[in-house]
């Protein structure tokens, strides 16, 4: 059965890894802003291309 | 009502293009005479900014969205920003600055698309200098980030504002920094209560299971251990708000619906903590951890507000931060609280007036919508005196300061009434009271228990009393309330009604007066009924009065050419135009003369005609052919809406800084029993507001303006109409897109019917806390309960309300 201390010690263990995670996540600023960045993925990375296109 | 505004008698007559032109850059409709490569555009700063984009090839700003653009506004003088070469305002703005890189946060009010997004972050290719940009579209930020030896603060600022995106600057824009840290704390706080919540489920599983009898004793030890260790980062740092809150409520001897739960949460932790190290149980750790994580949710939920908006502004926000101030021939840019009286200022073209002033050089044409909500211009001449919250619409003029900024006509508004001064007296939500009576009631259960206990077992009187003060937790009445709340602000911010917090659905809930301004508020600030009086016009003759109104800025020759332009003319080139300040235009087109103005200037009289209209004469070659009538167009569905709320019961009053020329349309939509006033200054409109209170009348308030600001503060529930979200708003507890207003009845039910869902799901959670109860006062309360009551419980109130609120907001046709 000692097995299971073991097992509990390291889920805790892991888990304790993704709240410091979370809290790294929110400290870099991933929640102040939780729309931007879905549009700016979207946009292409070279400008220059389309105005080609157009003249 | 509507059915007279369309017809015109001048519908005969046969478009010129069949189909609507519309701005490439900025949407706005417009005739052919302004092309680049085959694209049309409004004006020439729309085009200007076209050109540029191209230069740069930063075309892909139209394909992303269409029409993005922001119409260029007014001409752009290049000496508008030269304040920002002063040092102090510069050290008030830049965030951070070295040798390399200078860091500045701008609040851009007019981004509103994913274009504006694209185009921002491209500002580098725009302006050699700026190394970065990044923008936060919730909050309607920009962070540029520029090499100081290359550009500068100005002209960044230069270039976002000839772009279209002014940014809004001030110095008290620091507020937002320090609300962004605060809910920065919250989402760490329901961070760990999640995390230390989850564990603690997972190590009580065992002891649910075994219903408390684990072969493996040292298990067990470890397990109620590891909970204990756990619970305590829930109850020090995620919970701690609630003792805090709770403490200060005490302190001013108020008993707020954190003490209760503060209560509950103690009691809970200390009796867990005493069975753990007591080794006779395994505590109620994962029922507390939980409870804390779900009311933390729920203020959350309830808290998310609207960061681009913002309800606390004064006229400090109004007005412009630096301004010219002219001595002898030296131009130099101050801020504007360095203003004292006897300074000559220099006002451009479209700037505002910061101080009460006297006009000493230049023709001022005046609008003072912005102070009394009339909407026509005002002609002073040398030696007149004006008001600060003027703006010049002409060209430039030069004055002389009377009074400092601060004791300025509009500005004492702010000076002496201590409305401004406290916050709102915040009314106690009813939801204080019942936890008060329910605490109280708690306490008679617990003391009868603790009678009984004592005469029949007194071993078990501490374990029954602590277990019904721990499973009779007053938090279903936060919980509740948060939900409910944060589901109505969801659904009104979804119906362009955005309250800037929760409290302002129990005031709206309880109105019974209603107050509307009427300029803007009720009318149409851009918009106008035109109507032509007298010989029909020829369409070529039409197309010569559009042709030479279109060169005048007056407001109404905007008017005018606005609507002559729903019918697709063209502009014809105009010669020998002249306009004489506050009379009228006249110009050669097509080898005729074309006059438009006022009565007077057109038909030789003396004086205006006190008429209730307003009224443009036009003449074409001597002849005079009659007058377009310009009313306020009011706004779509306000007649409706005035017959639903009379029909309610409401009071209803209308305050108008206008003349009183609408009167008669007004009674008719009104009715006969509202109040209508007018000629009302904003002091008065706030006195009005202050003696309808007097009367025990609960007041809404729905205003524009700055020169409701008063008003709007005073009432118990100020609503700010406003026909664009990028536009300034006043200060006031919610802000209305002007397209809803007809829905004000709507709201209002809607916001009566908060009070009875929160209610109903006060009634269902008592009688979960009578079975909880019934287990607790006779000792027999497991863990086991607790764990599956509370959650239970808690999930089955947050189910109720959210499906309760959303579902009479569709009732209500929301």
């Amino acid at each position: 059965m000692s097995v299971l201390v073991i097992l509990i010690a390291l889920s805790v263990i892991v888990a304790g890894i993704f709240l410091i995670a979370f809290i790294w996540s929110v400290k870099k600023g991933q929640y102040d802003d939780d729309y931007t960045p879905s549009v700016r993925m979207l946009f292409d990375d070279n400008p220059k291309k389309s105005d080609d296109t157009i003249s | 009502m509507e059915t007279i505004e369309t017809i015109k008698p001048v519908k005969q007559f046969k478009p010129v293009i069949k189909e609507d032109t519309h701005c490439y850059h900025c949407g706005e409709s417009c005739d052919h005479s302004i092309c680049s490569e085959d694209k049309y555009f409004c004006c020439e700063g729309c085009k200007f900014v076209f050109e540029l984009l191209q230069e740069n090839g930063l075309c892909n700003y139209y394909d992303l969205s269409n029409t993005p653009g922001i119409k260029v506004k007014g001409k752009f003088t290049t000496d508008k920003y030269a304040y920002l070469e002063n040092p102090d305002i510069q050290g008030k703005l830049v965030r951070f600055s070295d040798e390399k890189q200078t860091h500045v946060n701008f609040y851009l009010p007019q981004m509103h698309c994913a274009s504006c997004i694209w185009l921002l972050e491209n500002l580098h290719t725009l302006q050699k200098g700026i190394l970065y940009a990044k923008t936060n579209f919730q909050r309607k930020e920009i962070f540029v980030a520029y090499d100081p030896s290359l550009t500068s603060l100005r002209k960044v600022v230069e270039l976002l504002a000839f772009i279209g995106y002014e940014p809004y600057i001030s110095f008290d824009s620091n507020e937002k920094k320090i609300t962004k840290k605060v809910n920065r704390q919250k989402i760490f706080k329901i961070g760990v209560a999640g995390f230390c919540f989850s564990n603690i489920m997972m190590l009580s599983f065992p002891e649910y299971f075994s219903s408390g009898h684990i072969d493996e004793g040292y298990l067990r030890v470890i397990f109620t251990y590891l909970s204990l260790f756990l619970s305590l980062p829930v109850i020090f740092y995620s919970a701690a708000e609630f003792f805090v809150s709770a403490w200060k409520g005490i302190r001013q001897r108020w008993l707020n619906i954190d003490a209760p739960i503060a209560l509950a949460l103690a009691v809970t932790f200390a009796r867990s903590l005493y069975e753990v190290v007591s080794g006779t149980g395994p505590g109620y750790f994962d029922s507390l951890s939980g409870i804390v994580l779900f009311m933390l949710v729920g203020r959350w939920f309830q808290d998310k507000t609207y960061d681009s908006f913002s309800f606390d502004r004064d006229y400090k926000s109004y007005f412009p931060l630096g301004v010219t101030r002219v001595n002898g021939q030296e131009e130099s840019a101050v801020t504007i609280n360095e203003l004292k009286k006897g300074d000559r200022i220099l006002v451009r073209g479209s700037e505002m007036i910061p101080a009460d002033a006297v006009l000493m050089k230049g023709e001022a044409s005046i609008d003072y919508s912005f102070v009394s909500g009339e909407n026509s211009l005002v002609e002073k001449r040398k030696g007149e005196l004006i008001y600060a919250g003027a703006r010049q619409m002409g060209g430039s003029i030069e004055l002389e300061v009377v009074h400092p900024v601060s004791q300025s006509y509009i500005t004492q508004l702010w000076n002496n009434n201590e409305v401004f001064e406290n916050n709102k007296n915040v009314e106690k939500s009813f939801i204080h009271p019942w936890s008060k009576y329910f605490t109280l009631g708690l306490f008679a259960v617990a003391a009868i228990t603790a009678l009984y206990w004592w005469r029949m077992d007194s071993s078990k009187l501490l374990p029954a009393v602590t277990a019904a003060l721990i499973v009779a937790c007053p938090c279903f009445l936060l919980l509740a309330a948060t939900f409910t709340y944060g589901n109505m602000l969801r659904i009104y911010g979804r119906n362009k009604l955005y309250l800037k917090n929760a409290s302002v659905i129990e005031t709206l809930a309880k109105i019974n007066t209603i107050v509307f301004d009427k300029t803007g508020t009720l009318t149409h600030t851009s918009e106008a009924s035109v109507r032509f009086q007298g010989e029909i016009l020829k369409p070529e003759e039409e197309q010569a009065v559009y042709s030479l109104s279109k060169q005048s800025v007056h407001p109404l020759s905007r008017l005018l050419t606005r609507d002559l332009l729903k019918n697709k003319v063209e502009p014809l080139p105009v010669t020998g135009f002249a306009e004489k300040a506050g009379k009228g235009i006249e110009g050669v087109v097509n080898g005729k003369k074309v006059r438009i103005g006022s009565g007077a200037y057109i038909r030789g009289e003396e004086q205006d005609a006190p008429g209730d209209m307003t009224e443009v004469w036009i003449s074409i070659e001597g002849q005079i052919r009659g007058c377009f009538t310009i009313n306020n167009r009011y706004r779509d569905g306000i007649h409706q809406m005035a017959e639903q709320l009379e029909k309610r019961r409401f009071r209803l009053h209308v305050l108008s800084g206008d003349n009183p020329s609408e009167k008669m349309n007004l009674r008719r939509i009104f009715g006969q029993e509202a109040s209508l006033l007018f000629n009302q200054s904003p002091q008065d409109k706030l006195d009005y507001i202050q003696s309808l209170q007097q009367q025990t009348s609960r007041v809404l308030m729905l205003g524009d303006g700055l020169n409701d600001a008063g008003a709007l503060k005073q009432s118990d529930a100020g609503i700010a109409v406003t026909e664009n979200s990028s536009q300034f708003t006043p200060a006031s507890d919610a802000i209305l897109d002007s397209s809803q207003i007809g829905r004000m009845d709507a709201f209002i039910r809607y916001a009566q019917s908060g009070k009875q869902i929160v209610m109903t799901s006060f009634i269902i959670s008592i009688l979960y806390n009578i079975v909880g109860l019934s287990f607790a006062v006779q000792a027999s309360l497991s863990p086991l309960v607790a764990a599956i009551l509370m959650p239970i419980s808690s999930i089955s109130i947050v189910t109720f309300v959210t499906i309760a609120s959303s579902f009479s907001a569709k009732r209500k046709g929301l």
